[in-house]
């Protein structure tokens, strides 16, 4: 295994504008409004791993993978893929032939599945778009075991999107990325819709098909439990940017961001241990005018003068990465995860 | 012994089709006492909002009761005209939703709707009604509650309109509060801060709650017992710790295994095969056999009604001493 990563993402960043129509701004003398929805986001994806990203509403997470699979273009920064850019404005040949090996999976399957085609015609559309078959007799066989592989019945086919439920809708989503064999998938909040014991089918699949077939994961999720349960690492974001990024098991030991830290006293406690639920303090802020600093003082227990008016960059702490000043400066030391006390085999 | 505030006894509801009538809730009961949260999981299709639409009138044509009874403090409400039970709702009842927009007038200031609400419910002045509403946005923790009582819905944000939405729900000091999903489209931090007001609430004022949701964490943190549904009927009932820490039926125990945990290195989440049946494909015996892993030939053939074991109950043979098959003893 090359240590080489298969994804690098570098300095990314987006910028919506959010004003209102020109005609409206003029007479209403109303600005021009911004809205960062993503910046300076870096991290890279090794071959084989599940890179998480986890955050509240609106911190950024489809953002970043929409420009990851170019379906949004960056306002800045890059994207590499097995070394080939994917945001140079030029055409070129190298790309049109990485698209196929880059899939995505969305949280609404049904939105994603053309109600008036038959399911082998969606899963097959990708074999037919990159020639993955050669013929018809191919391309039925084909579609045939993608079922199969997905827990589905091969003569599921001639079906359409809504004879199935939400989990096997989402099995056909899978089925048709899978069906261009790519080597990473980009999975945007693949089970958010559905119930938990669907849930469990799906997260069991795709870790089984990631063993498989040696595929590469960015998996976007606000659930922390389920992120805990796929990822290799895990970038935490706020506001468009990253705040923590840590191997996986780290961070549940050890979360060092009180972003973090925030999140992980959020989640809802099944085990009745009375670890205390803390209420968090307000909610994210406006991201047309994000607080100066840091963008999360407002919320923050550790909050100090600094933080309101320089903001931090993700720095070594190893084995994570942190933006925080209190971090920075060991006024804060790594938190007591949920794994403390927990059973170690 | 206090009384229930309310009891569902033996509830049915139908929905008629042109290719028959499809039972969405089969024979439910349960109870819920002053200052007790009543949580109810299962998964999507399962009958949860059924049970709670039937229990304040809003059950959508052709949708209707077939069967069994409703009491709120004692009292049938189950076949009220349409007028009496909309005097019940909203003064007797509380009721809180998953999207705050449906509960709030988007036309409306935030205050003018409290105060609709109050002045609906109770004889005071306007300016008392308004004083009050203040005291509940205060109470649901708007922060600078003065400065926004004249806000409207849109200028709140997901969170705070929920907030809102409770405000509304305790605005006439009801008994009762039948909350449907009130945080699921919420984020967990936000989450956190309504179950911890929800609590409180009830704790403060003795309202009973029955709170609906597929989300067990949700459920583990705020309930006091649990009714967990599949396929129209109750599988098992019983407090949240046992419910949670050592189910009894073969669903909930494949629920439980099913939801990925924090401090779990599990490397395979449990997995119940397969899917929940329709309406109208459920399956003879117990609706749960084709996915049961410790199914044997009487679950095929008769339907397991609710069993009491220690505090617990559970819709399942493996309980029934009678049945015990010695193979399936787990
Ligand atoms: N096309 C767009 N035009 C304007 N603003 C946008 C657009 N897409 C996203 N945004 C804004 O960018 C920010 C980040 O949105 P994004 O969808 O990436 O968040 P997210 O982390 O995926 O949230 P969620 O968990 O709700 O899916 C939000 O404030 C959002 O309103
Ligand atoms: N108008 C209708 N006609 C026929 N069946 C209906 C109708 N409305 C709902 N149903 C069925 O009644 C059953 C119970 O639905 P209910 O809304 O109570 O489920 P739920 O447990 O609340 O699920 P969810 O978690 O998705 O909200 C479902 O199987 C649903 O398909
Ligand atoms: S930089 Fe300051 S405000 Fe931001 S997270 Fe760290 S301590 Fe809190
Ligand atoms: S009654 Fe039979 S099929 Fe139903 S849950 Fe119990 S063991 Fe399983
Ligand atoms: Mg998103
Ligand atoms: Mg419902």
């Amino acid at each position: 295994m090359s240590t080489e990563p298969l994804v690098t993402v570098e300095n990314l960043g987006r910028i919506y504008d959010v004003s209102k129509p020109w005609l409206n701004r003029v007479v209403e003398r109303a600005p021009i409004q911004l809205l960062t929805a993503a910046a300076g986001v870096t991290f890279s994806i090794a071959r084989t791993e599940t890179f998480a990203l986890v955050g509240e509403s609106g911190s950024g997470k489809s953002t970043v993978a929409k420009m990851v699979v170019g379906l949004v273009p960056p306002s800045s920064g890059e994207v590499t893929i097995d070394g080939i850019s994917m945001t140079h404005r030029r055409r070129s040949s190298e790309r049109e032939r990485l698209r196929r090996r880059i899939q995505m999976i969305f949280q609404a399957p049904y939105a994603s599945l053309n109600p008036r085609w038959r399911v082998e015609n969606i899963i097959a559309e990708p074999l037919r778009a990159f020639s993955v078959a050669q013929n018809a007799d191919e391309q039925h066989k084909r579609v045939g075991e993608l079922l199969r592989l997905v827990g589905l019945d091969p003569a599921d086919g001639v079906k359409y999107p809504h004879e199935f439920s939400g989990g096997q809708r989402q099995r056909i989503a899978i089925a048709r990325a899978l069906s261009a064999q790519p080597e990473f998938i980009v999975c945007d909040e693949p089970t958010s819709a559905l119930d938990v014991s669907v849930q469990a089918q799906i997260l069991n699949l795709m870790r089984d098909l990631q063993r498989q077939f040696g595929l590469t994961y960015l998996f976007i999720s606000h659930n922390l439990a389920v992120v805990r349960h796929m990822a290799t690492r895990i970038g935490v974001m706020y506001l468009g940017r990253l705040v923590e990024v840590s191997p996986a098991r780290e961070l549940f030991r050890a979360p060092r961001h009180p972003y973090t830290r925030m999140l992980l006293d959020a989640v809802p406690d099944l085990d009745l241990t009375e670890r205390g639920r803390k209420a968090v303090e307000g909610e994210i802020p406006n991201p047309i005018t994000p607080p100066p600093g840091c963008a999360f003082h407002p919320r923050c227990p550790y909050a100090f003068e600094r933080c309101r008016v320089e903001r931090p960059v993700l720095l070594p702490s190893a084995p994570a990465s942190v933006a925080c000043h209190a971090v920075e400066e060991g006024r804060i030391k790594p938190g007591a995860g949920v794994l403390e006390g927990a059973v170690t085999p | 012994m206090t009384d229930p505030v309310l009891s569902v006894r033996n509830l049915r509801v139908e929905f008629p089709t042109r290719r028959g009538t499809l039972t969405a809730v089969d024979d439910v009961s349960f109870d819920i006492m002053p200052g007790e949260v009543l949580g109810v999981v299962g998964e999507s299709g399962a009958g949860k909002s059924m049970t709670g639409n039937a229990v304040i009138g809003l059950l959508e044509p052709p949708g209707r009761i077939a069967g069994g009874e409703i009491l709120l403090q004692g009292q049938r409400i189950d076949h009220l005209p349409y007028e009496a039970m909309r005097r019940i709702r909203g003064k007797r009842i509380g009721m809180v939703f998953q999207d705050p927009l449906t509960s709030l007038d988007p036309l409306y200031r935030v205050g003018e709707q409290l105060v609709e609400t109050i002045l609906t419910h109770s004889k005071m002045s306007e300016t008392q009604a308004r004083a009050r509403a203040l005291e509940l946005l205060n109470e649901v923790g708007i922060p600078a509650a003065k400065a926004r009582i004249d806000a409207y819905p849109h200028q709140f944000s997901g969170g705070m309109r929920q907030r809102v939405v409770l405000a509304l729900a305790l605005a006439a000091r009801p008994e009762l509060v039948i909350a449907d999903e009130p945080t699921t489209a919420l984020d967990v931090s936000v989450q956190a801060q309504i179950i911890a007001l929800i609590k409180r609430l009830c704790a403060q004022y003795g309202v009973a709650v029955m709170l609906i949701t597929h989300d067990m964490g949700v459920i583990a943190e705020t309930a006091d017992r649990v009714a967990v549904m599949y396929a129209g009927r109750i599988a098992e009932i019983g407090p949240v710790r046992n419910v949670v820490k050592s189910p009894y039926h073969p669903y909930t125990q494949g629920l439980m295994g099913a939801i990925p945990k924090l401090d779990s290195e599990a490397d395979r989440l449990t997995q119940i095969p397969g899917a929940m049946p329709r309406l109208n494909a459920i399956p003879r015996g117990c609706a749960f056999n084709p996915r049961c892993a410790h199914v044997f030939d009487r679950c095929r053939a008769e339907r397991p009604e609710l069993i009491p074991l220690e505090r617990s109950a559970a819709a399942c043979w493996l309980y029934d001493k009678a049945s015990q098959p010695a193979e399936t003893a787990s």
